[in-house]
């Protein structure tokens, strides 16, 4: 148990919440590139996905961005994009919003496409406008489904930030890849346990916000949709 | 923008992405790692599909542990791999048990999710048909309920299997990987030729894995491929 007295005195060491490589500093780093990242492919995934369960057209799309999102290894395309590209920023967000696209995609689409299609034609039977459909009936049945999928995006970011770090990124998992190029396994555990605390706590607070904003009758769906979410996630 | 100028400057000086003589020179040890990247997708997923029968096997039996089933799983699905790898590296060390044991726990929330759905798929007449033709409860789950709901448990077996395949990448970083190795590799020379290689192995990987879970679901479902012509 050696390594846990070494891993608390880590953090109980002032000089590692200090400065650009202190945790609040690297935490914060790390919110930043999975914040814009999910932002950006919530932007780019949402409408696509809403739009095309609206009308029904784009299946075969949806079904294959999750299909091949679940094969491509996460952990190649990120440093292969920092390979081509060099060093900075850019690349690192194209491989983030790239992996946080299928599942907002996805699951947006099956969520809408699953709406009980008698209550959409009655919707339109009542003289609702597609737009009024999309917005009034469709979006809040499905928002289970919707929100499991961004949560999912959101947590999957959180890790493929992390392995970003290989590729030069910031955030923590420069604690990860710093620790093991100088062996110091205090700091390498410390990052790890870092990364574990903060995907579970997006993962518990995206939770209690489907919790307040999901419709009570649809509240025994929730627990289902993050289930069927999770699959649609490329490995990180 | 000055990464989009040095991707535009690769592509104008044709340095090639992918050099097909150090391909060649390296076959022997490309087919090896791609034999281990076999060996550590597959040990995970038969572990996972023995822990993850019983445990939804029991849900189906008490539905009121299948909530908790999910969460928990979900859980542990969340914990990114690198930090979990990581985790267990003061129990395991730098060894294959450090690579297996989050493999293994990554494929329960799929494999528990498709079990239990599979089994709840079975219609009730089917069931009681067989309890009423003598069936004991075990030899009804075995002989009747279990090849009905095979084809939703692979799917699950599926899905596993192809995260698993890129799972298995990020292990290069304790040292196992398959070849995630390559990539580790491309990193340090600045080479995209063994990242590509490992990327689109990885990718024939996952696709011929799946293809032959699919074989395998229609060689143990004839019925069901009578009923879709």
């Amino acid at each position: 148990m050696e390594f846990l007295v070494d891993a608390a005195a880590w953090f109980r060491d002032p000089h590692n919440w200090q400065g650009s490589n202190g945790v609040p500093a690297r935490v914060l780093e790390h919110l930043y590139y999975s914040g814009v990242a999910t932002l950006i492919a919530l932007g780019l995934a949402l409408p696509v996905g809403l739009f095309s369960g609206h009308t029904g057209r784009g299946g075969a799309l949806a079904i294959n961005v999750a299909n091949i999102g679940r094969a491509l290894p996460t952990f190649g395309l990120i440093i292969l994009a920092v390979i081509m590209m060099g060093l900075g920023d850019l690349p690192i967000f194209i491989a983030l919003v790239a992996f946080a696209i299928p599942p907002v995609l996805t699951n947006s689409y099956a969520g809408i496409r699953a709406v009980d299609p008698d209550i959409r034609d009655a919707a339109e039977g009542v003289g609702m406008t597609g737009w009024q459909v999309l917005w009034h009936l469709e979006v809040p049945v499905a928002l289970p489904l919707i929100l499991a999928g961004i949560r999912t995006s959101a947590v999957q970011v959180v890790a493929t930030a992390t392995l970003a770090a290989y590729a030069g990124s910031g955030g923590l998992g420069r604690y990860i890849v710093n620790g093991f190029a100088v062996r110091d396994f205090p700091q390498i555990f410390a990052g790890a346990l870092l990364v574990a605390l903060l995907a579970v706590l997006i993962e518990l607070v995206f939770g209690r916000l489907q919790a307040l904003v999901v419709s009570e009758g649809l509240a025994a769906r929730t627990a289902q949709a993050n289930a069927d979410a999770k699959m649609t996630s490329a490995a990180a | 923008m000055s990464a989009l100028y040095q991707a535009a400057a690769v592509a104008q000086t044709g340095e090639a992405l992918i050099r097909w003589d150090w391909v060649m020179r390296h076959d022997e040890r490309i087919r090896a790692l791609f034999l281990d990247h076999v060996e550590l997708t597959a040990i995970p997923v038969l572990l996972g599909l023995a822990i993850a029968f019983p445990l939804s096997l029991s849900a189906v039996r008490w539905p009121r542990l299948y909530a908790p089933l999910l969460a928990g799983t979900g859980l542990l699905f969340t914990i990114p791999s690198l930090a979990l790898f990581v985790l267990l590296l003061p129990f395991t060390g730098l060894s294959r048990t450090t690579a297996i044991i989050p493999l293994t726990l990554y494929t329960l929330l799929v494999l528990t999710r498709n079990i239990v759905e599979g089994f709840r798929g079975v219609s009730d007449d089917v069931s009681e048909a067989a309890e009423a033709m003598g069936y004991t409860r075990p030899r009804r789950l075995v002989n009747v309920e279990l090849p009905l709901a095979l084809p939703v448990i692979i799917a699950g077996v599926r899905i596993a299997t192809v995260t698993t395949v890129g799972l298995v990448t990020v292990t290069a970083v304790i040292g196992q990987g398959g070849l995630g190795r390559l990539f580790l590799e491309g990193l340090r020379f600045r080479d995209t030729t063994p990242l590509l290689v490992g990327v689109a192995g990885c990718i024939v990987l996952a696709v011929l894995a799946d293809l032959a879970l699919l074989a395998a679901e229609r060689h143990m479902t004839p019925w069901t491929r009578r009923a879709r012509s």
